[in-house]
């Protein structure tokens, strides 16, 4: 068997290793998967074409940016923060829980861009989480903060992964119908994004249950 | 009858638009970029598949070149905004809502009544197309509400696009990428290798082998979107779906989710992963990582549980 077609991988994870820009890393794997399989150059140029051509519904979602837009200019993320300080009060176990199911419920309504690192971790999350820590267990060690500033991030991580899927008209819901479709297998996207129900519910579970038992220990750690 | 079509035209528009504010504003590798983006979405059907090739070279020479920069067109100050959200309150979030609801409530009203035989619809098309209407109602419903100036969503959708830039279309081409995978035969490379491996007949070790593959991958190139094709054409569809039978829906659905359980591992997934460990100052770059474990791989074994379940038992 010829193994050769393989380097296209070998390519993608040393391009992305090595961070030169995605799109060219992905361009040239294929070019050269194609052309090691023993393709001609311009026939490989071609399938790319027509294979881009065919899942241009992926990038179709788009066309949502000016609506999103439009809300941000009349403070959405404004209004986000608001609902997020709402939450303030609780301990710190149940605001990140909190803001576990609030983060998976607004992306599985297809706002996954309220939350995030940049605009809702660092000021709002992490800090109001140590807050919340310190004025359950006292004062707290260095290591400790960081613990809990790293768990606001965990949280808006599987957050955002575990509810994003269940809005059908999202990259990844469009890429397995892509992958799906051109193997003979047409499903619709809310077919696929159902599927992600038991997933995000798992996730909630185990992380809930996770970000309790973090707050305990401190707690424990501290007496 | 609506087809996908339609909603290429929409989009087309919209990256054209961009392309003319971005060349307005003296942006022109962001002009050029959205041009032939545009012209992928309103020609791509008609023209041949080398130009259509060529076009995606062009793309990804500009993006490559570092010709895509983030911009700034006129918008409110964080202060008016403040104020707006003061007054407006929860309402803001309602066409936002619009969308999804009216993909949704449309997908199913359309199923389940006699609307769905008159073919108004391209077939198994009509949610993105509902999609594509939510957008355009909530648009104007939010026009109507907010009297913002006429050029206002154009140019603060200008301003998200040119913030995400090349990678709005990174999804689009990994798929791309994995049709010329599949034309390569590296599915059946790796699915070559999985089958000596996995004993002749197990559904249960296919499922864990399909499973911790795409977890695997995703660690490795850092991004699911990647590794899935890969990952469908090895085993996924020629194991699980071919072989044994099993549902595509949940297969495909939950093998990403799998595959995003690895992304919650891997420091290859900086934007997640790294640049909040930097943002919020830890001294431990791979403190938020740490802290993912212990949900991540519980959750990698549910999802072998619910692949093994949904996509078999209940199935059959």
């Amino acid at each position: 068997m010829n193994y050769w077609p393989l380097a296209g991988i070998a390519i993608v994870v040393l391009g992305f290793a090595l961070r030169f820009n995605p799109l060219l890393v992905v361009v040239s794997a294929a070019l050269a998967t194609g052309v090691l399989a023993g393709l001609d150059l311009l026939a490989v140029i071609e399938a790319l074409g027509k294979a881009f051509n065919d899942n241009r519904y992926i990038s179709v979602t788009w066309i949502i940016l000016p609506v999103i837009g439009l809300l941000e200019r009349y403070g959405l993320q404004q209004r986000a923060r608001a609902v997020i300080e709402g939450m303030r009060g609780a301990t710190m176990g149940k605001l990140l829980v909190a803001y576990l199911a609030f983060r998976q419920i607004a992306s599985a309504l297809g706002m996954k861009d309220i939350g995030g690192h940049p605009q809702a971790v660092r000021p709002l999350v992490a800090p109001m989480a140590e807050a919340a820590a310190v004025k359950t267990h006292g004062d707290l060690s260095e290591e400790a903060r960081d613990e809990v500033k790293a768990m606001a991030a965990a949280t808006d991580n599987i957050g955002l992964f575990f509810g994003e899927d269940i809005f059908f008209a999202i990259a990844s819901i469009l890429l397995i119908q892509g992958v799906f479709e051109a193997a003979g297998y047409p499903l619709t996207p809310l077919q696929l994004s159902v599927w992600a129900i038991p997933t995000a519910i798992c996730a909630f579970a185990i992380h809930a249950w996770r970000v309790l038992a973090f707050d305990r220990r401190l707690g424990r750690a501290q007496r | 009858m609506i087809t996908y079509e339609w909603l290429y035209i929409l989009a087309g528009s919209a990256f054209a638009v961009w392309a003319a504010l971005s060349l307005k504003d003296g942006r022109w590798g962001n002009a050029a970029f959205w041009a032939l983006l545009s012209a992928s979405f309103l020609l791509g059907s008609h023209l041949s598949d080398l130009a259509n090739g060529m076009l995606v070279l062009a793309m990804v020479g500009i993006a490559g070149l570092g010709g895509l920069k983030r911009s700034d067109p006129p918008t409110t100050t964080p202060e008016e905004r403040q104020a707006h959200a003061g007054q407006l309150g929860n309402r803001l979030f309602i066409p936002a809502l619009v969308v999804p609801l009216t993909a949704v409530a449309g997908t199913l009203f359309y199923n389940y009544t006699p609307l769905g035989e008159t073919g108004l619809f391209e077939a198994r098309r009509e949610t993105l197309i509902l999609f594509g209407i939510g957008v355009l109602a909530a648009l104007v419903g939010a026009m109507a509400w907010l009297r913002p100036p006429l050029l206002a969503p154009a140019q603060e959708g200008r301003r998200l696009i040119d913030s995400i830039g090349w990678a709005a279309i990174l999804p689009q081409m990994l798929a791309a990428l994995g049709a010329v995978f599949a034309l390569a035969g590296v599915g059946d490379i790796i699915g070559g290798v999985a089958r000596g491996v996995i004993p002749e007949g197990s559904i249960f070790l296919t499922v864990v082998v399909f499973a911790l593959g795409m977890a695997g991958f995703t660690m490795i190139m850092g991004n699911a979107f990647a590794a899935f094709p890969v990952m469908a054409a090895a085993i996924g569809i020629p194991l699980l779906i071919q072989q044994y039978g099993g549902n595509p829906a949940v297969i495909g659905a939950v093998g990403m989710l799998a595959g995003f359980c690895g992304t919650l591992l891997t420091p290859m997934a900086a934007n997640f992963n790294i640049v909040p460990a930097a943002l919020l100052e830890l001294k431990d770059q791979n403190g938020v990582i740490r802290q993912q474990v212990g949900t991540a791989v519980p959750l990698l074994l549910c999802n072998i549980a619910i692949i093994y379940v949904g996509a078999f038992w209940l199935w059959s």
